[in-house]
Formats: C-alpha cells, sequence, structure tokens
C-alpha cells in the first residue's frame, strides 16, 4: 500500500522556494530518510505531509488530502516535529489524561509501560524534565498511539549520544513493525544509517538522489586508494575524492567490488560521506545530478 | 473524495462508526479540560478574590459591633443589609470581564509563542473544536464559575452575620426576609448570562480572533482598529458613538434590566429584569451574528496558523 504520494508538490514563500516540484512515493513499511542541508525544503515537505502547510500540487496521505482532512488523518499519524513542542506548563500525568482523552488510538498501558523504564516522574510538570527527558515521553506518547504513519522531524536534535541511540533503538524494537511507516529527516546521519530502508538527499527544494539501503549498498563503494594506484582509480571515474592523512579515498558510483579491491581497501561508504559527495557535486553542477 | 475502493477505508469504517458519537464530544471535553489546566487563574482568580472579600467581611463583622447596633435601624431597609452582597456580586462581574479578556488575548497566542501548537495539531482535535473549546471559556465556564464562587461566597457571609447576630441576641429574620437570598441568586445569574456574556460576545470572539492572527502584543492589535475607527468617527463627525458602543458591550451595560434609579444594583430584587427587550433589540443579535463570524474567521485562521 501507499502511504506517501506526491506528484510535482511545489511550495513557496514569497519569492524563495522551498519546495520545487517533489515527487515521492512511500510504501507502507519503509522508513524513509530524508537527508538535507539547511534550508533544503525537508521542514516543509514535512509540513506538507502533515497538514500544517498548503502546497500546489498532488498530494495524498494515506488516501487523504492533509490540508483538508487534517483532523481525520491525525488519527493515523504521529509526529514529532522538534523537542521542544510539548506544553511547557503541562504535566505529565495530564499529557497521559490528555491524549487518552482525544485519541481514539491510544493505549495508556502501553505508554505507562514504556515510561516505567525512564525516570519520568508523573507528577512532573514538562518544564522540569531534561530536554532528553522530554523526547523519551514524547515518543513514549506517540509510541503507545497506533498509527500509520510516523513523522520524525529532526526529534533527536541537541540529545547526547545516549538518548539519540535509545531513541533509535525503541523504535526498532518496540513500535516499527512492517505495517507502519516512519519519515524521518535529521542531521545526525550517522544514527540512522542502519535504522533506514529508504534513503532520499534533498536540497534546495528537489530530489537529488533516492534509493533502497540495498542500492546503496549495492552501488556505492568507498576506496582507501593506495598512492601508486591512484591514478588508475581517477581513471574510474570516483564521484568523489577526499584526502585524509595524505591517502585518496574515492567514492564510486556502480563499480564492481573486485574491480575495486585491486586499487587498495573497500568499504560501504556512510551516509554521511555520500550525502558531502553528492551535495559538493550539486552545488558545483546547477542542473543537479539526479540519481 | 476518490470513490475507488480503499482497504485502508474500510479496515477503518466500523470503528469509526462506532467512536463517531464520541468522536465530537470527547476532543471538546478534553479540549476545555486542556484550557483549564494551562489557564488555573481562571477559577483561581474570582476565588482568591471572593476570599479576600470574605476575609474583610469577617473582620468587619466581628469588630463592628457599635456600627450593627447603629445599623440595626436601618435594618429593615434591604440596601444596608445587602449593600457587601452587591458589592461582591459587582467585584466577581468585574473579575469575570478581567479575565476574559486575558483569557481571550492569550487563547490563540500563547500556542503559538511557545511552538505547543505543533502538538495540539498532532492530534485529531480539529480546528474548530479547538476553537470553540476556547470560546467556551469565556463565554460558559468563566460566567458560570464566577457566579457559582459568588453565591458560595455570599453564603458563607449570610451564615457569618446569622452567627454574628445570634450571638449578639438580636432577631436574624430581617436579614433573611429583606435580603431574599434565593432571588438575589438568581437575579445575578440572569445579570452575568445577559450583560456579562451575551452582551459582550463580539469583543470576547474579536479579542480570540486577534489573538489567533497577532505575532505580538495581541491586546494593542485589538484596541487598535476601535482607536481608529473612534477617532476618525471624532474627527470627521464630532462624536463618539462607535467608543461608547465599544465600551457599552465590554463593561455590560445591555438593556436586559430596567435599572429604575440609576443608583441600584443589578441584584437588587427591586429591579426590572426586561429579556423579552433584551431578547427583542437587534442590538444583541448582530452582536451574535458579528461574533459568530470573529470565531468562524478564527478556525479558518488556525489551519494557516503556525509556531512564531
Amino acid at each position: 500500500m501507499t502511504v506517501i504520494e506526491a506528484r510535482g508538490l511545489r511550495k513557496a514563500f514569497g519569492t524563495t522556494i522551498a519546495l520545487d516540484g517533489i515527487d515521492l512515493r512511500v510504501e507502507e513499511g519503509r522508513i524513509l530518510g530524508i537527508i538535507g542541508p539547511n534550508g533544503a525544503g525537508k521542514s516543509t515537505a514535512l509540513n506538507a505531509i502533515l497538514g500544517l502547510t498548503q502546497y500546489q500540487g498532488e498530494l495524498r496521505v494515506l488516501g487523504r488530502d492533509p490540508w483538508s482532512e487534517r483532523d481525520q488523518l491525525m488519527r493515523d499519524v504521529c509526529f514529532i516535529a522538534d523537542v521542544a513542542v510539548l506544553p511547557r506548563w503541562m504535566r505529565v500525568s495530564q499529557a497521559l489524561d490528555y491524549v487518552a482523552g482525544v485519541h481514539p488510538r491510544f493505549d495508556r498501558a502501553k505508554a505507562e509501560s514504556f515510561l516505567a523504564r525512564t525516570d519520568i516522574q508523573r507528577s512532573s510538570r514538562i518544564k522540569e524534565l531534561s530536554k532528553g527527558m522530554v523526547t523519551q515521553l514524547h515518543l513514549a506518547l506517540v509510541m503507545a498511539i497506533d498509527a500509520k504513519l510516523l513523522v520524525l522531524d529532526e526529534p533527536t536534535l541537541g540529545l547526547d549520544i545516549l538518548y539519540r541511540k535509545q531513541f533509535y533503538d525503541s523504535l526498532l524494537n518496540d513500535y516499527f513493525d512492517r505495517s507502519r511507516t516512519i519519515v524521518v529527516t535529521t542531521h545526525q546521519v550517522e544514527d540512522v544509517q542502519n535504522v533506514l530502508t529508504d534513503l532520499m538527499f534533498i536540497n534546495r527544494g528537489r530530489i537529488v538522489l533516492a534509493c533502497s539501503m540495498e542500492e546503496f549498498e549495492s552501488r556505492y563503494l568507498e576506496v582507501t586508494v593506495r598512492p601508486e594506484q591512484v591514478a588508475a582509480a581517477r581513471a574510474l571515474r570516483p564521484v568523489n575524492e577526499r584526502q585524509v592523512f595524505g591517502r585518496s579515498i574515492l567514492l564510486f558510483d556502480q563499480v564492481g567490488r573486485q574491480q575495486l579491491a585491486a586499487l587498495g581497501d573497500v568499504r560501504t561508504p556512510s551516509i554521511a560521506d555520500l550525502f558531502v559527495a553528492v551535495m559538493g557535486n550539486h552545488a558545483s553542477q546547477p542542473q543537479g545530478v539526479s540519481k | 473524495m476518490n470513490t475507488q475502493s480503499n482497504p485502508m477505508a474500510e479496515s477503518l469504517a466500523p470503528a469509526a462508526a462506532s467512536s463517531a458519537s464520541t468522536s465530537v464530544t470527547r476532543p471538546f471535553y478534553w479540549s476545555v479540560r486542556r484550557e483549564l489546566w494551562e489557564n488555573r487563574w481562571i477559577y483561581l482568580g474570582p476565588a482568591a478574590v471572593a476570599a479576600v472579600f470574605l476575609l474583610g467581611f469577617l473582620i468587619s463583622t466581628i469588630h463592628l459591633p457599635a456600627g450593627m447596633r447603629g445599623m440595626s435601624v436601618d435594618l429593615h431597609h434591604r440596601d444596608a443589609i445587602a449593600a457587601p452582597y452587591d458589592i461582591l456580586a459587582g467585584l466577581m462581574m468585574l473579575t469575570t470581564i478581567l479575565v476574559n479578556v486575558f483569557y481571550c488575548a492569550d487563547a490563540l497566542y500563547g500556542e503559538r509563542r511557545d511552538h505547543s501548537i505543533l502538538f495540539w495539531k498532532s492530534m485529531p482535535v480539529s480546528d474548530l473544536t479547538t476553537v470553540l473549546a476556547k470560546a467556551s471559556i469565556p463565554l460558559v465556564i468563566v460566567p458560570l464559575l464566577a457566579w457559582a464562587t459568588a453565591v458560595a461566597a455570599q453564603c458563607v457571609m449570610l451564615l457569618l452575620s446569622s452567627a454574628a447576630m445570634l450571638a449578639r441576641g438580636s432577631s436574624v429574620s430581617p436579614l433573611w426576609t429583606e435580603l431574599s437570598f434565593f432571588r438575589m441568586s438568581l437575579l445575578l445569574l440572569y445579570h452575568i448570562v445577559t450583560a456579562h456574556t451575551l452582551w459582550p460576545l463580539p469583543v470576547y470572539c474579536w479579542l480570540l480572533l486577534v489573538s489567533g492572527w497577532a505575532r505580538r502584543a495581541t491586546l494593542l492589535w485589538a484596541a487598535l482598529p476601535v482607536i481608529a475607527i473612534g477617532g476618525l468617527e471624532a474627527i470627521v463627525f464630532r462624536s463618539w458613538h462607535f467608543a461608547a458602543l465599544v465600551g457599552t458591550r465590554l463593561i455590560g451595560a445591555a438593556p436586559a434590566i430596567d435599572f429604575g434609579s440609576p443608583d441600584t444594583f443589578p441584584t437588587n430584587p427591586m429591579t426590572h429584569i426586561t429579556p423579552l427587550n433584551f431578547l427583542s433589540g437587534p442590538e444583541l443579535w448582530f452582536g451574535l451574528a458579528l461574533g459568530a463570524a470573529f470565531l468562524a474567521a478564527a478556525v479558518r485562521l488556525r489551519r494557516y496558523q503556525g509556531p512564531i
């Protein structure tokens, strides 16, 4: 089943084009990571999907038009848009009461059991909790909702590495199953490398790269080239080259592993390495490197 | 809507049907609850005013035996007995106006300022439900709370006075007969509903609308058009009708009571309530229609608004 389908999604703020005709199709059971520099249009795309902003073009989320049917859509869609959105004056118990009151798919016992694993007190006000605890609370609330689609916009911004790891671990172990779909944007690319099933790079409102993680792993290889092999390696047209401690590291797209093994140490690049490579090329080529 | 078969929609249909009746009332109820959690001064404010007044009343009851004896000649006169009760009722109405003005000015502004609007919008609660829940605070909750607080405090006052008079061996019957407590409470309710809820309704709805639009200083933005139109009228026509109109709406000078003499208090049983006059006048209905239009605009506006 298709969870999100967008065709020619456009959004402009005055003369600034935030989304420049995006085509997107997310199937059920995928975890899509949308990666892009600041101001690339990630949040705008998510806001359109969540019915928080108007847009041009065609967009269906779970078969609904998000802008005109937001409240209906929110029965099946959850989002954590930023760590700071839970109302600061609210008590933890009130947050549980409220969500249990308004959300038909909220399982309070489940949320309580997630909270029991944390140090969060029911009587605390949200402003008294640390940033990591607020995210834990928000995640506990969201994971207890039997939703089809979970949208995470920089969910772990400003959290230390322990909280970040715990966040994605809980998400994968306690929440995700093949009937749910997750869309996440983050700058902490290394945290999500092993979480995602699909990857999308977006820059200046356009999709620069979109592939599944299997595709990513089979297409891209990074080689730490032995000095005497550098010229031979360059002849294979790497998509990127960088220097680390005087060694050349070259990134290849669709070049055979055996062929590259002769040149040096071969490994799968990190998403961050590919991101830097693709964005660097994209910046130098105004047309963009689409796929 | 597309009519294609949609497995998702079909699987949802039974659940949606069974929860249809609760899907409207439950979000509304919890949205009102959330307003009371966030703005505890809605009920603490009137309670605090009543408590302070009761303290003052207690002190005056204990410390003024001479005054009470001096007043004994006056005890058959309603006004002398009822004065503290009227003052309390007046204070409650003033508190109602203040609570409502400050609540409305922040209602749709605070959630944008603290970014919590993103959380509220992540819940399956429509903008209509949210705005109506917020509007119900000044239009239902605060008036009823203010009335209940006033009546509760007046009960305490009545018991305190009775106890003090019994302790001094004087008769309490004039207190109970002249005051006509039950009638006074009903009159206060009538006055709060007509003059302090229905009459100023467009003012509160206007404040709600501006609170959903302004990026800062909501009260200022709400007042500016009134000042501008009033000023224009003063310059062009040398009259102050518009400013007076808004002013009478806000302070609750509704044509719902015939005061008789200007000094009479609305809770005085000698005043004549004029509900037919109030209901048949075009001003009330014009005001309600204007208020509904402001609310509709506020609902629409909330769809477009995000954090500021």
